[in-house]
């Protein structure tokens, strides 16, 4: 089995130590990964703002890339949802592109359903906040939203559970946005900031001392917060836990 | 037409209030949790009340017909209106051949969305909002905030001070139960000397000629059972095929918007009372048009029960003004634009796109992904402003250059290590204002990567 | 061309995709204890409820509330049903009914799922009584009930002119605040008095 690992852009540039332990997490699983060194973004920024023109050529650079492999995995659900139901409207009945699109996994969707994943090493003794992003919550389904009347479930708590010695805190709004958004965090700004320190202040409520999450846009913006205010709280992507490293020693 | 962003802003500037009205907001989502969890079958109430929506529209020429025929067998006179102009006429038309100069309503988002109030009072008629949260906000000049609870953003110190100055109630009194006792004093007058009634219509029966109004406070039967004319205002969306469709759908719409099981009255009017007169005003106003679009037909499917609203993590914090339309919220930034893509054209961004509308709306409306197709129509339009359009295609071109991409990248992380403090966070920095950039690290993951393929063939682990 | 054609024309000028109409027919939930969830569900939306078990202990029960005692015009819509003394058709004018007091008038059948009850209009000269009066009473068969909306509509049919409505509690309003305050502008209480063995006694 080879997997195209696809790092979303500002992952690549800014968090390597969320790559690095992705990519840890599955070599460590025995799979066979490979990172096409031709690939850059795939094109949420554009489609989120409505370019659709601009979007086009970043979805086709994307499914031509990815199209050698059997499965592309990412650290990041918003980008895989982008690709699973965002690409369609470029691709007239192409296979390729469905081939793509059905074989892209977010991480730890792909631990859970593909890999079926049930131990692994190390533990990790903390008081630990899941931060459910949107598009990995209610465009994957990672797992049961709050709005649903379906049994609950979430897979990035599953596959943490892997880990010895974690204490998994509850919150009192579990799935309510961190106002990220994309160009949204600038373009509305104040909204966004406020959406961001209501999270927080739920996390600090419920006495998280690491706060992850599947998406490292939402905890890109959630740590920017953090440490404007200096707060302890600390902020690990799902896989820098799951690869028992957050990787910083690496890359800084 | 400022953009949400500005009023939003202001919204959030006060920052307790701000809070309370998240708060306020959210406890209604929450209730409407335990009401929906009530309800093992919840998921496929919502799966049919899409479907019979669905339905509804691939036949709605023949259902309207099929309505007004029967309605008119009970008695009803029925009206056509092609745009909001016409559909105030015809109110009209009917008020001034009754010499009618007092009329009570009860809430309507159709009346809000062609503006009859202001229209029939230019015609030297008084028209009260008889529901409570709608006079609240009548008296204070203003439209309502949210489409179910139209005073939502007032507090009781503001409706104390108001009440004081308008209806004599004691100085300094804030007490929501001697409040409402004031305001039923005063609306029980208007009542009492109300010459029509008019109503909007929540649900109209194809099968039967009769329709559903719903309310709480009893306000609509009040209104309209004591003169001799009732003028229900309904958009052509409001149609179900059958009585038995109700069932699905009062069962739905009360739980969604408040957590109540059902609401107080849901009162089923088929014909006018012996000797009285009822009219039915059937509204086109923008909704073929909306139904003639594959991306935006459901959006006719919504019930207005507010519940995207209540969900909505951006509508909570700021507050249904801030959209500047009759329907705010994200149904509300989906109906908008369809009237005025130009005017409402900061709505559809007016969203994180978390979609917890999409996943708490009782008809299934996919209302994330209709907002993210609007932002590609308004895109397409040129309406957006030069600074996302431009700043996109630049992005886009570097993405689309890897050596350009990387290039950037390396840029980027050399000027957030090296940079004064004072280059990176200033006015320009909508991100820095309130919040840090990432740490920028040395190397970037491709280098780390490229490197290490280089050392060991990238076969072996670390 | 009229409002009317210019509106169907513009709907019949495509196309939609089609959907089958649900069938309802076994849909919905069931519950081992009716009257049960019946009156819980009724106390939710600020009603409360009686049981008692022949009609004559119905008209003895209204009798002694407390609303019923302190009233001055009483309207009685159920023959030797509680101590009336306002004849609604020998009023004329809807508007004299402003200052009743307590109504009293039976209940079609109940619904277990969300506490409302089935109020038929046909034969009642003026409707307005339902919201007027200050209290209200509901005398329902206690074998009246259905366990869900569905099996509420199985029940109804709208062949004739008419009007009837679900009534679920007393009025209500939450504008201010969000402070449930009961009595906005109708009934400020609801009673619902369920009989043991109906009306057929």
């Amino acid at each position: 089995m080879k997997v195209g690992l696809f790092v979303p852009c500002y992952v690549d540039q800014m968090y390597p130590e969320v790559a690095w332990a992705a990519w840890r997490v599955l070599t460590h699983c025995g799979i066979d990964v490979d990172f096409p060194a031709a690939q850059t973004c795939c094109g949420q920024p554009m489609a989120n703002t409505g370019c659709v023109d601009q979007t086009a050529p970043l979805a086709k650079q994307f499914v031509k890339i990815f199209r050698p492999y059997d499965y592309v995995v990412s650290p990041s659900g918003s980008c895989i949802a982008m690709v699973r139901h965002h690409y369609a409207e470029f691709f007239e009945n192409s296979a390729d592109y469905r081939y793509v699109s059905e074989r892209s996994y977010e991480l730890c969707e792909f631990l859970h359903d593909v890999l079926d994943l049930k131990e692994l090493p190390g533990q990790f003794p903390h008081r630990v906040g899941i931060h459910q992003s949107c598009h990995g919550l209610r465009e994957l389904r990672l797992g049961s939203s709050s709005e649903l009347v379906k049994p609950a479930f979430s897979k990035v708590e599953k596959l943490l559970s892997l880990i010895d010695g974690i204490e998994f805190t509850a919150l009192q709004r579990p799935d309510e946005c961190c106002g990220f958004g994309g160009t949204f965090a600038v373009a509305e700004e104040a909204v966004s900031v406020m959406m961001g320190d209501d999270r927080i202040a739920d996390h600090e409520q419920a006495g998280t001392e690491v706060l992850t999450g599947a998406d490292m846009s939402c905890l890109m913006h959630l740590d920017g917060l953090l440490r404007r205010r200096k707060s302890p709280m600390r902020v690990l992507h799902v896989a820098q836990i799951l690869a028992g490293d957050d990787g910083k020693a690496l890359f800084s | 037409m400022t953009d949400h962003a500005v009023l939003a802003q202001k919204f959030v500037a006060n920052s307790p209030r701000a809070h309370w009205h998240d708060r306020a907001l959210w406890f209604v989502r929450a209730k409407r949790d335990l009401a929906a969890k009530s309800l093992p079958e919840w998921e496929e109430l919502r799966e049919h009340a899409s479907d019979i929506k669905a339905h509804c529209v691939a036949h709605l020429a023949d259902y309207l017909e099929e309505f007004t025929r029967n309605a008119e067998k009970l008695g009803v006179q029925v009206h056509w209106a092609k745009d909001a102009a016409e559909h105030n006429q015809i109110v009209l038309g009917i008020l001034q051949k009754h010499r009618v100069t007092k009329i009570v309503k009860s809430k309507s988002m159709l009346t809000e969305e062609c503006h009859l109030n202001p229209f029939l009072e230019r015609h030297g008629m008084e028209v009260i909002d008889t529901d409570l949260g709608e006079r609240i906000v009548q008296m204070r000049h203003e439209p309502p905030s949210h489409i179910v609870l139209p005073a939502i953003h007032i507090q009781k110190e503001e409706v104390g001070a108001l009440f004081h100055e308008q209806l004599g109630t004691d100085e300094g009194a804030t007490d929501p139960q001697y409040l409402v006792e004031a305001a039923r004093k005063h609306l029980r007058e208007k009542f009492m000397a109300a010459e029509a009634g008019i109503t909007g219509v929540n649900f109209a029966i194809a099968e039967t000629g009769g329709f559903v109004v719903c309310t709480n406070e009893g306000n609509c039967d009040l209104g309209v059972s004591l003169p001799p004319v009732h003028i229900a205002c309904m958009g052509i969306e409001k149609l179900i095929p059958r009585a038995q469709d109700l069932g699905v759908f009062l069962r739905l719409l009360a739980r969604s918007a408040t957590g109540q099981p059902i609401t107080t009255y849901s009162s089923h009017f088929h014909g006018p009372r012996p000797g009285c007169e009822l009219h039915v005003v059937l509204v086109d106003n923008g909704r073929t048009e909306i139904l003639g679009s594959d991306d935006f037909r459901r959006s006719l499917n919504c019930i207005r029960c507010g519940a995207c609203m209540n969900t909505c993590p951006v509508y909570r914090r700021s507050g249904g003004h801030s959209y500047q339309s009759t329907v705010p919220g994200p149904i509300g930034s989906i109906l908008a634009p369809a009237r005025d893509a130009a005017k409402h054209e900061s709505l559809p961004f007016a969203c994180s796109l978390c979609g917890s509308c999409t996943d708490v709306c009782p008809v299934k409306i996919d209302l994330h992904h209709q907002l993210l197709t609007w932002r590609g129509e308004i895109a397409r339009r040129g309406l957006l402003p030069k600074s996302k359009s431009m700043g996109m295609k630049f992005v886009s071109f570097v993405f689309q250059h890897r050596w350009l991409y990387e290039w950037s990248g390396k840029l980027a992380r050399f000027s957030l290590r090296v940079l004064p403090r004072w280059m990176i966070y200033n006015r320009f920095n909508a991100w820095g204002r309130q919040r840090e950039l990432p740490a920028a690290p040395r190397s970037s993951f491709r280098d780390w990567y490229r490197h290490r393929s280089k050392n060991d063939g990238g076969k072996q682990e670390s | 061309m009229s409002s009317r054609e210019d509106i169907l024309e513009k709907i019949r000028r495509k196309k939609f995709p089609d959907q089958p109409l649900p069938n309802l027919s076994e849909f919905g939930i069931v519950y081992a204890n009716r009257v049960e969830q019946f009156v819980a569900a009724l106390k939710s939306v600020g009603g409360s409820s009686l049981r008692v078990n022949t009609l004559a202990e119905a008209d003895q029960a209204i009798r002694d509330l407390d609303v019923h005692r302190h009233a001055t015009k009483t309207c009685s819509l159920i023959p030797d049903i509680g101590e009336a003394n306002v004849d609604l058709d020998a009023v004329d004018d809807p508007h004299e009914l402003e200052d009743v007091d307590v109504a009293i008038f039976p209940g079609e059948f109940g619904v277990a799922e969300n506490g409302a009850i089935w109020i038929d209009a046909k034969n009642v000269k003026h409707r307005v009584v339902y919201v007027i009066a200050q209290h209200i009473v509901v005398v329902l068969d206690r074998c009246a009930l259905v366990d869900n909306m569905h099996r509420a509509y199985d029940r109804l049919s709208f062949a004739t002119p008419g009007f009837g409505m679900f009534l679920s509690g007393p009025s209500k309003t939450a504008d201010i605040e969000q402070s449930l305050v009961i009595g906005a502008h109708g009934p400020r209480s609801l009673t619902v008095v369920l009989v043991e063995n109906g009306f057929s006694d």
